[in-house]
Order: C-alpha cells, then sequence, then structure tokens
C-alpha cells in the first residue's frame, strides 16, 4: 500500500485520537471523583459544539484572526464549564450517595433535557463553523495534501494531557482531587470542603467537554446527534482506559483513533463495531480496563426488592387481572387493543429486566440488546426462511437467549458501572451490525413484512396472543424469583463475598440470571416485531434500554410488580403526551429526574409504604 | 476547673434500627488524653465518627471550644480545630507521603507554631526517609505514623485518635506513645479509642470505660488502676 496513504490515514487517526481523548478525559476525572458517571457528558460536549459555531463566527466579524478565532474557542469551553457547575449543584450534588443505576438515568435524564432545549435555543438546523484563520491551507506530507487544522488538533491532545498533569501533580487542587477520588469521607475530616471540590471538578469536566466540542466546528457542523455518538464513543475510552485514569483515557483514545482510521479500510462498514468489540475484549482480559481498579469504596449500592409478607387474597388478585385483561377486547377498540399489546409487551420487558436488576443486582444498561435480538430473529426467520410465526417466536427467543449466554459469560465477570458498560457496549455491538450489515438485516430501513399467522391476525386474537405469553412468561419468572435460586441471586446482590463463602456459585447463577432474563426479553421482542410487522435498529438503541429502565424506575425498583405498573404508565403517558407537545424529551428527562430525586421508590414502592405506614 | 475543650452529653447514637450509643456523657481538657476504653464492638469507633459527624448521631450535643457541633458538615467541623485519625488508617494509597501531608494542610491559629512537614519527620523520622514513597508501598506502622502526621498538618487543638496500636508492631506501639507525649506537650488533647490496655494506661490522664454503648466508669486513670474488679468485668484485664 501507498506509504504516503497511510501516514495521512494514520495522522487522522491521532487527530481523532485527540479530540476523542479531550472530551473523554474530563469524563474520567468527573468520575475519579465524584463516581458519577455522567451520560450528559456528551450533551455538554454538544453544547460546546453549538456554542462555538454560533459565537466564532460572531466574534470573527468583530475582528478577524486567529487570536480571536481561539479566544471563541475557550470562550464557548468556559460557558460549558459554568452549565456544568450548574448542572452540578442542581442535581448532581443530590445523588453522590445514590445508587448507580439512579446516577446513570438521572444523567440521562439531562440528555433528554439537553436534546430539546438545544433545538430550542440553536434551532433545528444543523450549524457549520467557520474554519480557523490562518489554518485553511492544507500542508503537503508524502505528497499529499492534509488539513493543517488536524496538525494543530494531534498537537491539542497531548498539550491538554500535559496540562491536566501538571494540575492534578503540582497543585493543591490536584492533590485534593486525588485524595477524594479514593477517600472522600477522610477529605472531609481533614477539612476539605467536598462541596467546593466537586464543583470545581466539574467545572474542569464540563471545560474539557466543551472544547472537545468546540474544537470540532472547522471538521463537523453542530448537529442534535453528537451528544450520543461521542458519549458512547468517551464511555468506550474511559472503560478501556480505567475509570478515573487520564493516562490511561490517553492510551485508549490513541488505540481507538488508529482502529477507526485503519479499520475502516480492512471492513469499511464496520467502525462501530471495531470500537466496541475492543471494549469487550480489554475488558475480557483486564475488567477494570488498562489503569483501573476494582471498585473499593462504596461496593455496587444494590438496591432491589426485599421480603414482604405476601399479600392476603394474591390468587384472587391475580384471577381478578387475568379476567380483565380476557375481557379488555370486548370493550376497547381496534386502537386500545394495539396500545394495550404494546404496554403488555413492553410489560414483559421491564419484568424480565427486574430479574436483572431488582433480584441479581445487575444493573444492565443494554437490556435492548435481547429484545432486538428476539425482535430480529424472529423477522430473519421469517424473511430468509419463510418460517411461520409459531416457529418465529422460539427462534427469536433461542437467538436471545444464544445473545444473553454469550455476553452474559463476559459481563457476569464484572460489577457496578463496568458491568452497566459492558453491557451498553454489547448493545451497541448488535445496534451497529443491525444498522450497518444492510444485506442481511437492512439497515437503517430493517425488515418489514413480519406478519403474525392468520388465526392470530386482527387487534382481538393478537392481543389475547400477546396476554397469555406475557401472563405465563411473567408467573414464570415470578415462581423463578420466589425459588431459592432467586434466593440465591439476592444474597449474591446483597453481599457477593458471604454469599460465595456459603458456597453459592454466583458468577454461574448470574449467568443463569442473564440468559433467562434475555430469553424473556427476546420473547417480548418476537412478540413487538409480530404487532408492528417490521423491525429496525432502534429497538436494539440506548433508548430501548433507558425506556425499560425508566419503567422499572417508575414503578419501583424494590417490588415485584413495579416493572408492570411503570410500562403501562410509562406507554400510556407516552400515547397521550406526546402528540400534544414537540418537548416530550424534555418532559420526560425532567420526570426522570424528579423520580429519582423525589420518588425514588416508585409508584408500587411508594402507595406499598403509605400502605404499610397505616397497617 | 478550666473549661473544656469538648463537651459531649447525652450522645446516642443508631445505626439503622439498632441503637449502639446510650446517652454518652464526656468532657475533654486542653492538654489531656482521655482513654475511652471498652471490649470489641462497645461503642468506642461509633463515638468518635458521631462527634466527627461521620454517623448521624440521633440526638448531639456537642460543643467545641464552645461551638455548637450539631448539624455540622464534617469539613467544618475538622475546621474548627478538630483531628480525626480513623482506626483503619486510611491513607491515600495513590499519593506521596509528601502528597498525603499536603492535604490535611491547614493554616495554625494565630500565635501558634503551624506543623511543618520538616516537624513531623523529626517526630517520626521513618517518614523523613520515604517522602516521596507512595502510600500502598508502605507498612501498617509506617501508614500510621502518616495518618497522625497528616491529622496534625491541621494544625488541631484536639485530635480524635481510633485504636493507633492496632496491627502494628510493638516497636513501632512505643513510637506511637512517643508520639501521643509530644503533642500533649505541644497542648494538644487527645481523645483516645483503644482496646489495647496496657497502652492507653501508660499514656492517657483519664478514662472512660464503655460497655454496649453505656459509660459504666468515668474517672482518672489511677482510680480505674485500682479497681480491680470493675477492670476485670468490663476489660477482662
Amino acid at each position: 500500500m501507498d506509504p504516503a496513504f497511510l501516514a495521512v490515514q494514520a495522522l487522522s487517526g491521532l487527530s481523532s485520537a485527540s479530540s476523542l481523548f479531550i472530551t473523554a478525559c474530563g469524563l474520567t476525572i468527573v468520575f475519579g471523583v465524584t463516581r458519577i458517571v455522567n451520560f450528559a457528558h456528551g450533551s455538554l460536549y454538544m453544547i460546546g459544539a453549538y456554542t462555538a459555531a454560533t459565537l466564532v463566527p460572531r466574534l470573527l466579524e468583530l475582528s478577524f484572526g486567529p487570536v480571536t478565532f481561539w479566544a471563541g474557542i475557550l470562550a464557548s469551553a468556559l460557558i460549558v464549564g459554568v452549565i456544568g457547575v450548574i448542572i452540578e449543584v442542581l442535581l448532581l450534588r443530590r445523588i453522590y450517595g445514590a445508587p448507580e443505576l439512579f446516577q446513570l438515568l438521572a444523567t440521562f435524564g439531562v440528555v433528554l433535557v439537553v436534546q430539546d432545549l438545544v433545538v430550542q435555543v440553536f434551532g433545528p438546523q444543523d450549524i457549520l463553523g467557520p474554519r480557523a484563520p490562518g489554518l485553511r491551507a492544507p500542508v503537503e506530507i508524502l505528497g499529499r495534501r492534509f488539513p493543517s487544522y488536524e496538525l494543530v488538533l494531534i498537537a491539542a491532545g497531548p498539550i491538554v494531557l500535559g496540562l491536566v498533569w501538571l494540575l492534578l501533580r503540582k497543585t493543591r487542587f490536584g492533590v485534593l482531587v486525588r485524595a477524594a477520588t479514593q477517600d472522600r469521607d477522610m477529605v472531609a475530616s481533614l477539612g476539605v470542603n467536598q462541596a467546593l471540590l466537586f464543583t470545581g471538578t466539574l467545572f474542569l469536566g464540563a471545560f474539557l467537554a466543551g472544547l472537545g466540542g468546540a474544537l470540532q466546528i472547522p471538521r463537523v457542523s453542530a448537529n442534535t446527534g453528537m451528544d450520543l455518538s461521542i458519549i458512547a464513543e468517551a464511555f468506550v475510552v474511559t472503560v478501556v482506559g480505567g475509570m478515573g485514569s487520564v493516562p490511561g483515557a490517553f492510551l485508549a483514545a490513541l488505540i481507538i483513533g488508529q482502529l477507526q482510521a485503519f479499520g475502516i479500510l480492512i471492513f469499511p462498514k464496520s467502525t462501530l463495531v471495531v470500537v466496541f468489540l475492543l471494549m469487550a475484549v480489554v475488558l475480557a482480559i483486564r475488567p477494570y480496563g488498562f489503569f483501573g481498579r476494582a471498585e473499593v469504596i462504596g461496593g455496587t449500592h444494590a438496591v432491589g426488592i426485599a421480603s414482604r409478607t405476601p399479600l392476603p387474597g394474591r390468587s384472587l388478585i391475580l384471577l381478578v387481572v387475568v379476567a380483565i385483561l380476557a375481557a379488555f377486547p370486548l370493550v376497547a377498540d381496534a386502537y386500545l387493543l394495539k396500545v394495550a399489546t404494546e404496554i403488555l409487551i413492553f410489560a414483559l420487558f421491564a419484568f424480565s429486566l427486574q430479574l436483572l436488576i431488582g433480584v441479581g443486582g445487575i444493573v444492565s444498561f443494554g437490556h435492548a440488546a435481547f429484545f432486538g435480538l428476539g425482535a430480529y430473529g424472529a423477522a430473519l426467520a421469517v424473511k430468509w426462511y419463510g418460517v411461520s410465526m409459531e416457529a418465529a417466536l422460539p427462534l427469536g427467543l433461542a437467538l436471545a437467549a444464544l445473545g444473553a449466554a454469550l455476553v452474559g459469560a463476559f459481563v457476569v465477570r464484572l460489577s457496578g458501572i463496568y458491568l452497566a458498560m459492558m453491557t451498553l457496549a454489547a448493545a451497541q455491538i448488535l445496534y451497529a451490525v443491525a444498522f450497518q450489515w444492510v444485506e442481511v438485516t437492512g439497515g437503517d430501513n430493517g425488515i418489514v413484512g413480519v406478519w403474525p399467522s392468520p388465526w392470530a391476525g386482527g387487534p382481538v386474537p393478537y392481543y389475547l396472543l400477546t396476554a397469555a405469553l406475557t401472563v405465563v412468561t411473567v408467573l414464570l419468572l415470578k415462581r423463578i424469583i420466589d425459588a431459592p435460586f432467586g434466593y440465591s441471586l439476592r444474597a449474591a446482590r446483597d453481599s457477593e463475598a458471604r454469599a460465595e463463602a456459603i458456597g453459592l456459585k454466583v458468577r454461574q447463577h448470574r449467568w443463569l440470571a442473564f440468559t433467562i432474563a434475555g430469553a424473556a426479553a427476546g420473547l417480548a421482542g418476537g412478540i413487538y416485531a409480530f404487532s408492528r410487522g417490521s423491525v429496525d435498529p432502534s429497538l436494539l438503541g440506548i433508548s430501548t434500554s433507558v425506556d425499560a429502565l425508566t419503567m422499572l424506575l417508575l414503578g419501583g425498583i424494590q417490588t415485584v410488580m413495579g416493572p408492570l405498573v411503570g410500562a403501562a404508565v410509562l406507554h400510556a403517558l407516552r400515547d397521550w403526551i406526546m402528540p400534544l407537545t414537540s418537548l416530550w424529551r424534555l418532559l420526560l428527562g425532567l420526570s426522570i429526574i424528579a423520580m429519582v430525586l423525589i420518588f425514588p421508590r416508585g409508584l408500587v414502592g411508594t402507595v406499598r409504604d403509605r400502605w404499610e405506614a397505616r397497617a | 476547673m478550666t473549661t473544656p475543650l469538648l463537651e459531649v452529653w447525652n450522645l446516642c447514637a443508631s445505626y439503622g434500627r439498632a441503637q449502639v450509643l446510650f446517652d454518652l456523657t464526656f468532657r475533654l481538657h486542653q492538654g489531656e488524653v482521655l482513654a475511652l476504653v471498652g471490649r470489641n464492638g462497645a461503642g468506642k469507633t461509633t463515638t468518635l465518627k458521631a462527634i466527627m459527624g461521620l454517623v448521624s448521631a440521633s440526638a448531639k450535643q456537642a460543643t467545641f471550644k464552645g461551638k455548637s457541633l450539631a448539624g455540622l458538615p464534617t469539613y467544618k467541623i475538622a475546621r474548627l480545630g478538630l483531628g480525626y485519625v480513623p482506626e483503619d488508617r486510611r491513607i491515600f494509597t495513590d499519593l506521596t507521603v509528601e502528597e498525603n501531608l499536603e492535604t490535611g494542610r491547614r493554616p495554625a491559629p494565630a500565635g501558634r507554631s503551624p506543623w511543618t512537614p520538616e516537624r513531623l519527620f523529626r517526630l517520626f523520622p521513618n517518614l523523613a526517609e520515604m517522602r516521596g514513597r507512595r502510600g500502598n508501598q508502605m507498612s501498617g506502622g509506617e501508614q500510621q505514623m502518616l495518618t497522625i502526621a497528616r491529622t496534625l498538618m491541621g494544625n488541631p487543638d484536639a485530635i480524635l485518635l481510633d485504636e493507633p496500636s492496632e496491627g502494628i508492631a510493638p516497636v513501632i506501639v512505643q513510637m506511637m506513645a512517643e508520639a501521643i507525649r509530644a503533642m500533649k506537650a505541644e497542648g494538644v488533647a487527645v481523645l483516645l479509642s483503644e482496646q489495647n490496655w496496657a497502652f492507653a494506661a501508660g499514656i492517657s490522664d483519664r478514662a472512660c470505660v464503655i460497655e454496649r454503648g453505656e459509660i459504666r466508669f468515668q474517672g482518672s486513670m489511677d482510680e480505674l488502676m485500682a479497681d480491680e474488679a470493675l477492670r476485670a468485668e468490663t476489660l477482662g484485664v
């Protein structure tokens, strides 16, 4: 191959590594001190890009020149730093002690809020920023033209690394930040105001995110998809480098930059897959990344269902529920039946996640992977082999179970935030496959023509089929939760070491639970595919995973039946409110944040607490 | 008698629904060493943590230099001049000896000569030889010295010292005793939680015997020495 071409390719790999590092560095510093994985970090990056793309051209009109350009970039980053401080004071400060799941969900709530706010403030169209004065002409490298701005970016990464290193090693602030990374209570006992330290850290982290975003404006236009695409990559960088490690993030960014630059030559469509595969491989070998360490402080903060005295007349309640479900078609029209069918599907999906989170303490952030696998498994069987629905549903379930068994084998070795990130990565890999392997999966368009067998076609029969499958599966899962196997999972959730000390094979149990939950989610996915007649990659996306988590949170993580209620309420609200407003994501995000702050026990949990307090 | 430096009355604390401290009342005066002695699980560590605001006390009435500690966050309690040395040492293992000392640095009150790394290295000569070493490469005894030195960097008026003799070599226990005497000579008061009776008896002026979260005895060390029956019953020595 042409050496000049390889050199240019390597250089562009270096420049994207630099950009990625600057952003990921902020994420890893914030995590190191606050122990919060800030989903909103990508949103800060996006705000940085929008602010710079809006601000810098105005400044250049006043005074054209390189100084103005770079001052504008810095000013944008500073503005984002202040926004980070606001987020810290209003939200993060209140959830430092909360379970990881709540922290992830609350910061994802911020992501949703920012998505709508950015459109409101900057408008829906992409904004192309100005090119940097003085850096417009390309340079020649071995006879090939290479943008000179990219060379500046290549230098920016190591410069930021050096400055951050100096800040952390040579200043009192840095010493305290590193001390707080290890033991917050001890730092407070020495008279250090943690609140100030944390706010300062958030400023630094948000500044770096904003800088990363602002530096992009001559390369790509600011757009509304930037937040989730960068956060996925930044997660990979921080996890591969070791959460909290700045040099680790730098090394990981370098590797990922080169992987992307050269991976595109070997597998033109597989850049996403390559990145997430790297993460999977690194975590399989080093469960805490290059320079990360096992979490010592705090543990995993598992929250989950606890033992309760069973409600009196449970069988009667079950009978009434079944009777209502069976009688529903007598009163409902086709639209209501369709809504009810979807609610039942998502109730099953959320309930399968409850087995992982509420019972097993396995905080999966990629449960949509198995929902999607079930849906795609069924759809592919119909499309490529022409099988009937009766065969396709079990095939989808089997594919999801197989996928979950495979992913689970990696995942059960991890805990806490690494586990959440690994499951997220697994879901993103599958998403990338579904999105990029167009010949088989239909890419973005997905697969259409996935219709049920004639006897189950039509709203009423399909609703009844869904209701029957959901009720039976939920009862089966409930039986599993109440069996000794479920108790073992809960024991391991509350204390892994003690569970192992009494002879439980924790990993094996968790792996089995992961597989079962995946299979149940796959069944839900298969039913969903036939209910809509089509599948598309969004079924595997982050937002589908977060939907399931929101249902859990809404219903109550500490209750067995909470997810079913949560699914119904969220779905009903969405169907009712979404057509009325263009700010659905803002409302959903604010609701998630409010639930985490005010109602962490969810609807069912709160109602039951009241009821028990009265009794 | 002079006004007490630290005054605690009716201190109660619970972990969840289990109450572990019941109405503890005691005083610590300037420059004295008060030992909280008692069996494992008696509530000594919880007492110190409750004073620092690290476990929430259900009825904390405590003053330090006349200022109420109720409701204050931990860092403000520390800034009043109350140092805390936890039992599990909790050195910042990623930081060097000098950086660990830096985390504890606070200005000295007017008129007092501040503790500096150099002065502390004279008090703990072992540390002087390893200033650039990281906490994770130090022995338990060296970490114990560092954690006391780190707290002294804050120039406290009083130190809550939790089990300084636990799990370290006898020769270092001797150095700890000397360090505590040196602090006392500087006018620093020490509230010592200790299971090692011989160690506590050797350096303390007064003692509180705690049993199941309640004070069984409070008085001078000499009185406690004389009361063999009480010691045998509550301490097993």
